[in-house]
């Protein structure tokens, strides 16, 4: 019924002018975004950002000061538990039942559903986490990427249309990352799901995100196509040298100086790519001992750029 | 619901604290049994020692039936103490843990979980409820045998016969679940209010002392406050063990001198338990899930 629905409306998650107040604190500040169905959206922001908080709405664990929140069409204040038997979630923390082992977790997370979820279900959402080999262990054996995987494994046990992982990836090793990324772009390309994932990461979204929403100290900075907005042309580079000074004049001097980004150490350019070899050539000749260019895709970076440019 | 239940009630049986409670009046009961068994008769003799001039008693005076009700009279205080330990666990344990938005992101209500909870909580109260019962009442009747029971109260003794006492046990149990459930409901109220366990197992312990107290006071300002102390009601179980005389002086069989008192202490325990767990649904229910 819920499927069918949604196949109609375009809006999967549709925000209005969402706040939330804790006293003086504005955590969320009138934020609103859409997230249409089978896309993977980005949800992005520096730590104590609002993102937490503003999941923590969409899911109603937080109710709103003020505005409105719709999932699937319809109210969530409303409509509560018809939607989240549509809604798989893991927020923040991977926090689970010590005493408790990983098939046990799915096992009573699957009796809390309405649908009906077998064994073989459970075994499969095992495998797709990584967890089949451990399924039997207590989860205080765990070590804390084992924890997030039985976390993802939580939201998806019961097939949801619309998955929300909030910082999917923390305490994860580089293979665990990619994993979590390949598993998000599985869902959305193979299983048609709506997937929403919180970072504070560029890195980590800009590859698997089509939509990506940058919010900062609760307010919406940026929203848009992921491709468009990180302008694959334009990199923003770190020259690392072993003379900052001399460098900064000789860029200056060489007409490089409109890529220059304003940094109280280290030098920093927002260069287009092709032009990488030709600033590096100039630097050698000049004389200075040229020990890196890294390329800088920290949201932290993005954001220099977006505040910049304003 | 029912799916609701049996997930809070496997993780209530999952962990090791569960057992810490019935390891722990086993341990009590076996110890008292044990002893009284060793050297019951001395103990009977102390217990005789201010009528055993005016009265001649036959028969087993320390069978099963007063083993029994020692044991109660002991532990009933206590037990409490250890119902807080999993009751006033049971939300704010899983707030600390950070495991509730797992359960409040579920397609069920607040109310329905903490419903589910409360019941989950009531069930594991019960059962060691049962496991009192069975080792205070039941064990000490096959290790002491039975025979009629003779109890001392404080200006008069009562002697009931042996077959008009398993009834007034049952009566006593039932009842004792009602006390019982009570701390259960003061507990998980005070965990709807907290995000770590020891807050409220602490206030719960607290709470009972503090109105236990106040309960035994005779002071007239408190003496207003009195009948509408859950602490006040929570002993009067012995009210089935305090028999009606006919015109002789002989005991009425099956009869209870004041069944009233125990009717007012259901009635005061059961809006308690009301009172606390419709409090602890609209605390959890207006609560903000931030942990």
């Amino acid at each position: 019924m819920f499927g069918v629905f949604c196949y109609y409306v375009m809006s999967v998650i549709k925000v209005q002018n969402i706040s939330k107040h804790f006293g003086s604190l504005k955590a969320v500040n009138d934020l609103s975004f859409e997230v249409q169905a089978g896309q993977v959206f980005g949800f992005l922001g520096q730590n104590g950002s609002g993102k937490s908080t503003t999941i923590r709405m969409l899911l109603s664990l937080i109710h709103p000061t003020s505005g409105s929140i719709e999932l699937f069409g319809k109210r969530i204040e409303k409509n509560r538990e018809a939607i989240l038997e549509q809604v798989g979630a893991i927020i923040e923390r991977p926090d689970l039942y010590p005493y408790l082992s990983a098939k046990e977790h799915l096992q009573l997370f699957a009796k809390v559903r309405k649908q009906k979820i077998g064994e073989s279900d459970i075994n499969a959402t095992l495998e797709k986490v990584g967890l089949a080999h451990r399924a039997k262990d207590k989860v205080q054996t765990f070590s804390l990427g084992m924890k997030q995987r039985l976390g993802i494994g939580i939201a998806l046990v019961h097939n949801p249309s619309l998955i929300i992982l909030d910082e999917p990836t923390n305490g994860l090793d580089p293979q665990g990352i990619a994993d979590i990324r390949q598993l998000i772009q599985y869902l959305a390309k193979e299983e048609g799901k709506t997937v929403l994932v919180s970072s504070h990461l560029l890195s980590e979204i800009e590859q698997v995100a089509h939509q990506i929403l940058i919010i900062h100290q609760g307010k919406k900075m940026v929203e848009g196509v992921t491709k468009e907005l990180l302008d694959p042309e334009k990199r923003v580079v770190q020259i690392i040298t072993n003379d900052d000074a001399n460098t900064l004049q000789i860029i200056t001097a060489a007409s490089f100086s409109n890529y220059l980004l304003p940094r109280s150490e280290g030098v920093f350019l927002k260069i287009p790519t092709n032009e990488i070899p030709l600033l590096n050539e100039v630097l050698v000749k000049a004389g200075i001992g040229v020990l890196g260019i890294e390329t800088k895709n920290s949201l932290e970076d993005y954001f220099l750029q977006i505040t910049s440019n304003a | 619901m029912w799916s609701l239940i049996k997930v809070e009630l496997y993780k209530i049986f999952s962990r090791p604290r569960t057992y810490i409670a019935f390891g722990a009046i086993a341990a009590l009961i076996v110890v008292i049994q044990l002893g009284l068994k060793i050297d019951g008769d001395s103990y009977a003799n102390f217990l005789m020692k201010d009528i055993n001039d005016t009265l001649t008693v036959d028969g087993k005076v320390l069978n099963g039936y007063l083993i029994c009700y020692i044991l109660l009279q002991l532990l009933l205080v206590h037990v409490p103490l250890l119902v807080a330990l999993i009751a006033a666990d049971m939300i704010s344990g899983e707030a600390n843990l950070g495991t509730l938005r797992l359960l409040f992101t579920t397609p069920y209500s607040r109310t329905h979980w903490v419903l589910a909870k409360f019941i989950a909580a009531s069930i594991y109260t019960i059962l060691l409820l049962i496991w009192l019962a069975f080792l205070a009442l039941f064990v000490s009747m096959w290790v002491f045998g039975t025979d009629d029971l003779f109890l001392m109260k404080s200006n008069y003794v009562v002697l009931i016969e042996q077959n008009d006492v398993l009834w007034r046990y049952v009566g006593a149990f039932i009842f004792a679940s009602f006390a019982l459930l009570t701390v259960t409901s003061l507990g998980f109220l005070l965990s709807s209010l907290s995000s770590n366990s020891i807050g409220p197992i602490v206030g719960t312990m607290s709470a009972i002392v503090f109105f236990t107290i106040l309960s035994t006071l005779n002071i007239p300002l408190f003496t207003l406050i009195k009948p509408y102390l859950f602490t006040t009601h929570m002993n009067n179980w012995k009210e089935f063990f305090d028999i009606q005389v006919n015109a002789n002086n002989e005991a009425i069989t099956g009869s209870i001198l004041n069944i009233a008192k125990i009717k007012t202490s259901l009635v005061v325990l059961t809006l308690h338990i009301i009172l606390f767990v419709s409090a602890s649904i609209i605390i959890i229910k207006k609560k903000d899930i931030l942990s």
